[in-house]
């Protein structure tokens, strides 16, 4: 038996590859959220972070093309399902009821559609950086004088904008949803959800997403309220503390000196 | 017409063995070439077209329903017998036989009998290897119960549904059989005609009923598994479409019928709740094991159980059989009920019924141990009546379950037309005038799996060696156009009455006549209406709709039709036996004390009746019983 | 009590069909839902118009035949029960019920209620059995099986084949039905040998006969009349998963 034909064919098959990209799609947030939430200690944390990943160059690329293509798996294979399942009943019911599902199941392609414009926005405004101007994407040092972007700054910058921030707390809710039916759901397609564990399985994935979601909402929520700063005196909006260590390690100089260097960086 | 029973000689117990080395076989290079027809896929059905098909020869399964799964014997709930002797009891071949004789009244063949007992064992190894969840226990063995009758442990059951687990078994394998191209399986097909060539079975009529279409198959030899007769009741515990009509086409084509009034009462059924009523539901009488039978012993008492005290409870089947109590027979059970019910105890609203209760049972084992023996019974129960058994006593009346008599077969189960075997129910061989609980699973797998598979070679190696008949043959043209004549008739009848109101009015008869108890002017009478009433179905039935596409009621026309001339038999026959035996109950003979009176010296016979042409009366052939074994005594257990 | 029913009323495979309103009237509330359509049907006869067709036959709820969508929901609205075993007293004087046939691409409506099964069949014979020639059957004790196994294979093998769980899953999914039968035999010992060919030749007979996918939204589970849980699914999956694992690695005999 043809182990493609399997994963790619077969209905059972189809929803173990869709179970097995959404968990590495899943790993992928988590992952991400983690490194988000060095935001909230000092900004070389996240912004030493972000230089790191841009080092590895070749290899991120690797592993973008490879999520890219998870992805596209993904999203392919539920259209494709989707489609499927409608031909399954060319005739529908009058009345029929719901007995059970529960609603983040039934919404799963709504959340998954929303989600995937998110994802393409988020891409644009975060990676590709092209929704805003060059005011948006400032750069920085790291304190032991690396010129670097100033991620930090940047997501402050990108959650100024009420409508731009109630959009990704909104996405993100989505995103917990799709995953609240998704992660039980993968257990259940691997076959790995039984009687024993299926009410804990499901706790846990509750709380999963929960978390997962405060987690998020509380980057935007705290980039907007103020919470986290901007702590880059070329960005506007940065208001000099006298407590603020910053303005002490650093010259303005090197500043400028690293602006170039990053310019230099992207073209 | 001479019925040759065929049974082997010798000794009792090596008589099934003499048989099968002394019959032919068919060389293997050869099986593939003999076509052969099985009608039905019940148990007995679909277990003879697997096994056949696995054996090599062509076999083509037809059933009227949708799927071979949905067979009647899906509905047993009890359990199947075997002579396994697992929990070291004392049962054995010889006791399994000896019960199956008695329970039957001594009307049955001894020799068919206790080969059913020997290949018992065979059905449980088969059944389990084929993945039929019985019952087990801790350990992992087989877990038994006794039922019905028996003072053994003897019956496997898979919860309430044995009969559902045991058919879906045979399901499976005929399943495999079909995917592997060995069985043709023809689903949505009613048989309604036999054809019969040169005196011999060769083929079959079907009406496709989803489509409408007359279709012609034929084969070396037919096999009719196609169940017993009880709609000719209309109320009965039987499934709604079950009909006689297969097994009387092949009656009306020169295979006897033997013993048509043996007719089980079955004594543990939800009564009847108001004339809507279209089916009757069966508890399983595994109740009996834990249940009290009980009414109030004055007659009109209509206070609820609970308040009728202890010394007001008439507990009749531990009064009146103290050794059996609550387990005596199926029929007398039944009948006891229905003499409390005449004295004008009974209870319920309509008082047909008595109680069934459990609360002694609670108190000794707990609420959990009854849930657990019976849960889904008592789920059933309150499903139908909206009552709660664990609260108060169930109400049971008793209601026709299943019919010992059919066709005629000899000890190859070949009916007295060559080359056309009966199986299962639809035959009348192995339970004499009474049939004990959890024999009957038995006796369908028995003869699909062990006995058909042994004896049909007998018949094949002496016909000629050459193909099927064609189906252009002219009595193919004669059977068919025998069948859209008749199709043709009722749709174009245009009468007033619907084919329903027809078969509530005959099954009131037959129940009223050739129920319970049976008198000779009651069933002179029904002689007399019956015909009348069949005369008066032929001219003012209404068949709506027409025969090209799916038609209910043309389907149930033509069913009732042929249950109205059963129906007349039924009473000839009961007319005749002019004694009591097993479920066959003649009010003029009985003993003092209202037991069943056998007349062992006049009626120690099968009835087997000859069609002799519509509205001729059939010729009553005997086949005299000759009990090698078994002594015959006057049934008691008291 | 008295009752509004809309039926769906469709002369053959190959005709359109269309809902016909009929009033039942004089019922009693002990009626089964069949027996009152019985009810309406002789009231047809009378009037000279063809009585509604409908599945049934057993009518104590075991063999699986009868098949309504009642009301937006298999078999009506009790829990655990076939259209056979819901009774009038589950519906309100004057209330309007819906009446449909189960419907699916791999369902199709042969006439009015009634709609073919038989892809059930195709997927049995495809893999849902033990391959035992009839004789060559070890004693039944020999192969001893815990009562929890056991009891876990009944629970599966209590499926009636109906078809409620294709008739309520959005997507006309039969991966209720396919996995009760599949789990059944892939429990027992006796089921082993044949355990990975089963799963993997039922699937891709399930996915030929045109069903939809499991979106694990369990409506099957909660409109089965025998309740058969959905972790059976999980099981299949899991033997799914496995016997195409194995079948990557396995090695072939020449």
């Amino acid at each position: 038996m043809n182990i493609l034909h399997v994963l790619f064919k077969s209905s059972i098959g189809k929803k173990i590859t869709m179970a097995v990209t959404g968990f590495i799609l899943f790993g992928f947030v988590i992952g991400h959220l983690s490194g988000n939430l060095q935001i909230f200690a000092h900004p070389d944390k996240i912004n030493a972070y972000a230089h790191f990943l841009e080092a590895l160059g070749p290899g991120l690329w690797l592993i973008r093309l490879f999520l890219l293509a998870i992805l596209i798996i993904h999203v392919w294979l539920a259209a494709q399902l989707t489609l499927e399942n409608k031909a399954a009943r060319p005739q529908g019911y009058q009345n029929q009821i719901t007995l059970r599902a529960t609603l983040a199941s039934r919404y799963m392609r709504v959340t998954g559609v929303i989600v995937l414009v998110f994802i393409v926005y988020h891409l644009l405004h975060f990676t590709v950086r092209v929704t805003h101007g060059p005011e948006a994407y400032p750069n920085t040092v790291l304190i032991d004088g690396t010129p670097v972007r100033d991620v930090h700054s940047m997501i402050i910058l990108g959650f100024q904008n009420p409508l731009i921030s109630i959009f990704y707390i909104l996405a993100v809710g989505l995103l917990s949803w799709h995953l609240r039916h998704g992660l039980v759901s993968m257990f259940q397609s691997i076959g790995w959800q039984t009687r024993t564990w299926s009410k804990a399985l499901n706790k846990i994935v509750l709380a999963v997403c929960v978390l997962y979601f405060l987690g998020n909402a509380l980057i935007v929520g705290a980039a907007m309220s103020g919470q986290v700063r901007i702590q880059n005196p070329q960005v506007a909006g940065y208001v000099c503390r006298t407590d603020c260590e910053i303005c002490g390690l650093r010259n303005a100089a090197t500043i400028a000196e690293s602006d170039e260097a990053a310019s230099d960086n992207q073209s | 017409m001479i019925l040759d029973s065929k049974i082997p000689s010798g000794p009792l117990e090596e008589k099934w063995d003499k048989h099968i080395m002394d019959g032919k076989l068919v060389n293997p290079a050869n099986k593939r070439k003999y076509e052969i027809i099985v009608v039905g896929t019940g148990l007995a059905g679909a277990s003879a077209a697997s096994t056949l098909a696995e054996l090599g020869y062509s076999v083509k399964a037809f059933t009227f329903h949708d799927s071979p799964r949905r067979a009647h014997s899906i509905a047993a709930q009890g359990g199947i017998n075997a002579t396994k002797n697992y929990q070291n009891d004392g049962d054995s071949v010889y006791r399994l036989f000896y019960d199956t004789v008695k329970g039957g009244d001594f009307r049955s063949r001894e020799a068919n009998v206790y080969r059913l007992s020997q290949v018992s064992a065979n059905i449980i190894d088969q059944c389990v290897a084929l993945g039929v969840p019985f019952a087990r226990e801790y350990g992992g063995l087989l877990a038994n119960r006794s039922f019905g009758g028996a003072q053994v442990s003897r019956t496997f059951y898979a919860r309430g549904q044995t009969g559902q687990q045991l058919l879906l078994g045979a399901y499976s394998g005929l399943s495999r059989q079909i995917g592997l191209g060995n069985v043709e399986l023809f689903a949505n097909r009613e048989m309604l005609e036999l054809v019969v060539i040169d005196g011999h079975a060769k083929g079959i009529i079907t009406r496709d009923v989803i489509t409408g279409s007359i279709e012609k198959h034929s084969a070396h030899a037919v096999v009719l598994a196609t169940g017993g007769y009880s709609n000719v009741f209309y109320l009965s515990t039987s499934a709604l479409n079950s009909n006689v009509t297969a097994a009387w086409r092949a009656h009306r084509k020169g295979a006897a019928f033997a013993n048509p009034c043996y007719t089980q009462i079955h004594p543990t059924c939800i009564p009847v709740s108001g004339d809507y009523q279209s089916k009757l539901t069966l508890m399983s009488e595994s109740l009996r094991n834990d249940g009290r039978i009980w009414a109030p012993k004055n007659p009109g008492d209509k206070r609820p159980a609970d308040q009728i005290p202890e010394d007001e409870r008439d507990y009749y089947l531990e009064r009146k059989y103290p050794s059996f109590g609550n387990l005596a027979p199926r029929d007398i059970s039944s009948r006891s009920a229905k003499e409390v019910c005449d004295e004008g105890r009974g209870v319920g609203e309509t008082g047909l019924g008595v109680y069934l209760d459990f609360k002694d049972a609670i108190d000794r084992l707990g609420e959990d141990v009854i849930r657990e023996r019976y849960g889904n019974l008592f789920d059933i129960y309150h499903e139908i009546t909206g009552e709660s058994a664990y609260q108060q006593p169930m109400r049971i009346y008793p209601a026709v379950h299943y019919t010992m008599g059919g066709l005629w077969v000899d000890y190859n189960l070949m009916s007295t037309i060559p080359g056309c075997f009966v199986l299962g129910e639809a035959n009348f061989s192995d339970h004499g005038a009474n049939r004990l609980g959890a024999s009957a699973l038995m006796q369908g797998l028995a003869d699909g799996y062990f006995v058909l598979p042994y004896t049909i070679p007998h018949y094949l190696a002496e016909v000629p060696r050459e193909p099927a008949p064609p189906i252009d043959h002219p009595e193919f043209a004669k059977a068919e156009e025998e069948v859209v004549n008749r199709t043709k008739a009722l749709l174009e009848n245009n009468g007033k009455q619907s084919v329903n109101s027809f078969h509530k009015r005959l099954g009131k008869i037959i129940w009223d006549k050739c129920g319970m108890a049976r008198n000779k002017s009651g069933l002179e009478e029904a002689i007399k209406e019956i015909p009348a009433l069949r005369q008066e179905f032929e001219e003012d039935v209404r068949v709506l709709g027409a025969g090209d596409n799916l038609n209910q009621s043309l389907e149930m026309a033509g069913r009732v039709a042929d249950f109205f001339e059963l129906g007349e038999l039924m009473c000839r026959d009961a007319l005749a036996r002019e004694e009591s035996c097993g479920g066959h109950f003649r009010e003029e003979h009985q003993y003092e004390d209202g037991e069943a009176k056998r007349d062992d010296e006049g009626f120690s016979h099968v009835s087997a009746w000859e069609w002799k042409g519509k509205d001729q009366p059939q010729v009553c052939h005997n086949e005299k019983l000759e009990y090698e074994r078994v002594k015959m005594v006057t049934r008691s257990y008291k | 009590m008295k009752v509004t029913l809309r039926v769906w009323r469709q002369k053959d495979g190959n005709s359109q069909g269309k809902f016909e309103e009929y009033a039942a009237e004089g019922l009693n509330p002990n009626m089964s839902f069949l027996e009152m359509l019985d009810v309406v049907n002789e009231d047809l006869i009378e009037k000279g118009e063809e009585p509604i067709a409908f599945a049934y036959d057993c009518r104590e709820g075991i063999c699986g035949t009868c098949s309504c969508m009642i009301n937006g929901k298999p078999h009506g609205p009790e829990n655990g029960a076939t259209t056979c075993q819901t009774y009038m007293r589950s519906f309100k004087d004057g209330d309007v019920i819906v009446v449909e046939p189960f419907r699916a691409k791999a369902f199709p409506v042969q006439k009015d209620l009634v709609t073919d099964r038989a892809a059930f069949d195709s997927i049995m014979q495809a893999g849902g059995y033990i391959t035992s020639r009839a004789g060559s059957c070890q004693d039944a004790n020999a192969i001893p099986i815990s009562k929890e196994i056991a009891d876990l294979a009944m629970d599966a093998a209590a499926c009636i084949g109906c078809g409620a769980c294709v008739a309520a899953c959005k997507n006309s999914s039969a991966m209720l039905f396919v996995s009760a039968k599949a789990g059944q035999l892939n429990l027992l010992p006796q089921g082993q040998p044949e355990k990975d060919s089963r799963v993997v030749n039922m699937v891709s007979a399930m996915d030929e006969a045109g069903f939809g996918n499991c979106t694990n939204q369990y409506e099957c589970s909660a409109a089965c009349p025998k309740l058969i849980s959905e972790e059976f699914i999980s099981k299949m999956n899991r033997d799914y998963l496995s016997a195409s694992v194995k079948g990557l690695f396995s090695a072939k005999a020449l």
